[in-house]
């Protein structure tokens, strides 16, 4: 009985915060847009009785998921945002590595103020925080006028509005989701293991490759699915520091809410996205089921 | 001495294999090794001995290259050490930590000295399997070492390190972990594979049993200094201080004064107790105080007093401690101290002959005991 609660809570919570409102998107994305409020139709109508049930349910299609497909639009955007998710992903493990490789190794006594360092940005508000980057990366911002003054620049670098600034932004924003997981890693480590490596013939880099890197593995695929994840659906990002021609599939779900103000598009969108994302989603419970075990 | 005993470090021709020159390793304001020099012959098997933070392992991880030393240097076949990198080192070292690869099973964590050597693979499976066989891991070759007990990671620990059949072997407690009875067909196992390797062993114990049972020499340390190296057998017969003779095994220390110098010597040490007469190899002042050490083993416990005794002295049972094959009396003397001697036990214990309270007599000869300083 005291098991079956336990899993019963967990349960409910999934149903109140996840199935719930994934249902009332996705009856969203069957309706078709209307000139009404809420903006799209049928809406249920209980007072009607079974005939009203049945009207509504009738009027449900999947034409807006027809339509996804035939505007190029949609697809592009989707695989866009696939790209910049896996190019950043990568970004942020070739920066985020050696961070949280550093700290690691760093001395016991320094190592909770490092951590400090990382988990502080989030102490600002994330809107701020790129609106920040805006002014760094602008023409006239300061790194523009910093490399012109320096003299390593004579015509100031054009990164806002970018590709370039999308991931700079990207990275910056979601690193500590990456070093996290991954000094939580090689700081489990024994430095011991690194020296009987060595004792057995290795080289130091050797020694990474096959001792620290693989001990490591767990924290970096964590790591990378949580960067992956919430990239592909960025928003925020792509509509402050791209440009016209970065194509996220965030933006064009919020262009379909509140410019075009197309619910029903924008739910099939954001259902789509969903489903895209399941797949990372089941892969990072796997791991982290695979990590948990081999700890136990 | 014979010219078929294996010592070479009575030798002044022999060539050290490990020479440690007035090393001294400082942590901080912390010096764990003291200005130690010793040297190691080639095919030795070399015991360290000593109290938990003596600085054992710390001589280990400098002969393998993990620590260099503040102070002196470390030769290897007559080459200094300092500059030579771990991994470029003839030296094998199992870890008392075991240090196993724990995303690696047990066959490739056995496998992988092996693998940087670029051996040939089915030369590679060969020798794993021997190792296995060795240590008697055949049937967890593919476990992780989380999925072992910890007696079977020490042996993986220990095979691993065997595996490469290095010139020098570094042992950190490689047995400790062991059943009794494992770890003494392991000692004998890697006395048989130091003769037929000719490898030299360093092994670190606790277990003093196990230091003469295997060693050819034993260094007793304390305090990141060595304090005696000898041969088992003279470490135990003649050590070199209190401290030594203490450490090992069981003693009877008794405290006095020197009454008579010479080769023998008389020694006074209680009010009412005729002095003690032993023979000794170290020369001693008039009046000097000393300790007088002798093990238990060596005193005869008897109920008359035994005629031709060099010494014999009168007391009264007061505990007996039954070990199967031994049985050691705690016996209270006249003036308070408590002596021990010990007998084999070759007669069942109904029938043994002293019992508590008995009054008996305890005698030895004169070269049962050595006299140390103070
Ligand atoms: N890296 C280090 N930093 C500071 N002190 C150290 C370090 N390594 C060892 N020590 C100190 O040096 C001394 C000797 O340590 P060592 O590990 O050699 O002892 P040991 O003889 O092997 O002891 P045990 O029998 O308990 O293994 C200890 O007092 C220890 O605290
Ligand atoms: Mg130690």
């Amino acid at each position: 009985m005291r098991r079956f609660a336990l899993i019963l809570v967990p349960y409910l919570w999934l149903l109140a915060l996840f199935l719930v409102p994934f249902v009332i998107v996705f009856k969203i994305s069957l309706s078709d847009l209307a000139m009404a409020i809420p903006p799209y139709t049928p809406t249920l109508d209980l007072a009607e009785g079974w005939a009203g049930l049945v009207s509504f349910f009738r009027e449900l299609d999947f034409e807006n998921y027809v339509w996804l497909t035939e505007d190029a639009l949609y697809w592009k955007a989707y695989l866009s945002s696939l790209q910049i998710a896996v190019i950043s992903t990568v970004l942020t493990l070739l920066v985020g590595y050696p961070i949280a490789y550093g700290m690691a190794r760093a001395p016991e006594e320094w190592r909770p103020m490092l951590l400090m360092l990382v988990i502080l940005p989030f102490w600002t508000s994330f809107l701020i925080r790129v609106y920040a980057w805006m002014g760094i990366l602008a023409k006239e911002g300061v790194l523009n006028q910093f490399l012109l003054w320096t003299g390593v620049i004579s015509e100031p670098l054009v990164i806002l509005n970018t590709n370039l600034a999308v991931y700079i932004g990207i990275v910056y924003t979601y690193l500590p989701f990456m070093i996290l997981p991954i000094y939580a890693s090689l700081e489990r480590m024994d430095e011991s293991l690194l020296e009987a490596a060595e004792d057995l013939g290795c080289s130091r880099l050797s020694a990474f490759w096959l001792v620290t890197a693989p001990l490591s593995k767990q924290g970096v695929i964590a790591g990378s699915f949580l960067v992956f994840i919430p990239t592909i659906g960025e928003f925020v990002i792509p509509s402050l520091l791209g440009g016209s021609k970065t194509l996220m599939i965030g933006k064009v779900l919020w262009d379909e809410f509140f410019a075009n103000r197309d619910w029903p598009v924008a739910s099939a969108v954001a259902v789509i996205l969903l489903l895209i994302l399941i797949v990372p989603i089941i892969l990072f419970q796997r791991n982290q089921q695979k990590q948990r075990e081999a700890e136990g | 001495m014979a010219l078929d005993v294996f010592a070479p470090w009575d030798d002044p021709k022999a060539k050290p294999l490990i020479q440690f020159k007035n090393v001294t390793k400082r942590f901080g304001d912390f010096t764990a090794i003291d200005d130690l020099t010793v040297d190691i012959f080639e095919q030795e098997f070399f015991a360290l001995l000593g109290p938990s933070g003596c600085g054992k392992t710390t001589m280990m991880r400098m002969l393998a290259g993990f620590e260099t030393p503040s102070e002196g240097s470390i030769l290897l076949a007559g080459q200094d050490m300092a500059p030579v990198p771990p991994n470029q080192r003839a030296v094998n070292m199992m870890f008392q930590s075991y240090a196993l690869f724990p995303h690696l099973s047990v066959w490739e964590n056995i496998a992988f000295g092996l693998r940087r050597d670029r051996m040939p693979k089915d030369e590679i499976a060969t020798r794993v399997e021997e190792m296995l066989r060795l240590t008697r891991l055949e049937k967890f070759a593919r476990r992780k070492p989380h999925q072992i007990s910890g007696g079977q990671r020490q042996r993986v620990a220990l095979a691993r390190s065997l595996a490469k059949a290095p010139k020098l072997l570094l042992l950190d407690e490689p047995l400790g972990a062991l059943d009794k009875k494992l770890r003494q067909e392991t000692q004998f196992e890697l006395m048989d594979i130091q003769e037929s390797t000719g490898t030299t062993f360093v092994i670190v114990t606790h277990d003093q049993e196990e230091a003469m049972t295997v060693a050819s020499r034993v260094a007793v340390m304390d305090e990141g200094k060595i304090v005696q190296v000898a041969t088992p057998d003279a470490i135990y017969e003649a050590p070199n201080s209190t401290y030594v003779a203490d450490f090992i095994g069981d003693v009877n220390l008794i405290t006095g004064s020197v009454e008579t110098e010479g080769e023998t010597l008389r020694f006074t040490w209680a009010e009412s107790q005729p002095a003690i007469v032993g023979a000794s190899t170290k020369t001693f002042g008039k009046a000097q105080n000393v300790h007088f050490a002798i093990r238990p083993e060596k005193i005869a416990i008897s109920a008359q007093k035994p005629e031709d005794a060099a010494n014999a002295v009168p007391g009264k049972v007061l505990d007996i401690a039954y070990l199967g094959n031994i049985s050691t009396y705690h016996v209270q003397l006249a003036g308070g101290q408590v002596i021990k001697a010990q007998t084999a036990n070759n007669r069942r214990i109904s029938r043994r002959s002293f019992t508590w309270e008995d009054d008996v007599w305890l005698s030895w000869t004169d070269t049962a005991g050595v006299f140390l300083e103070r």
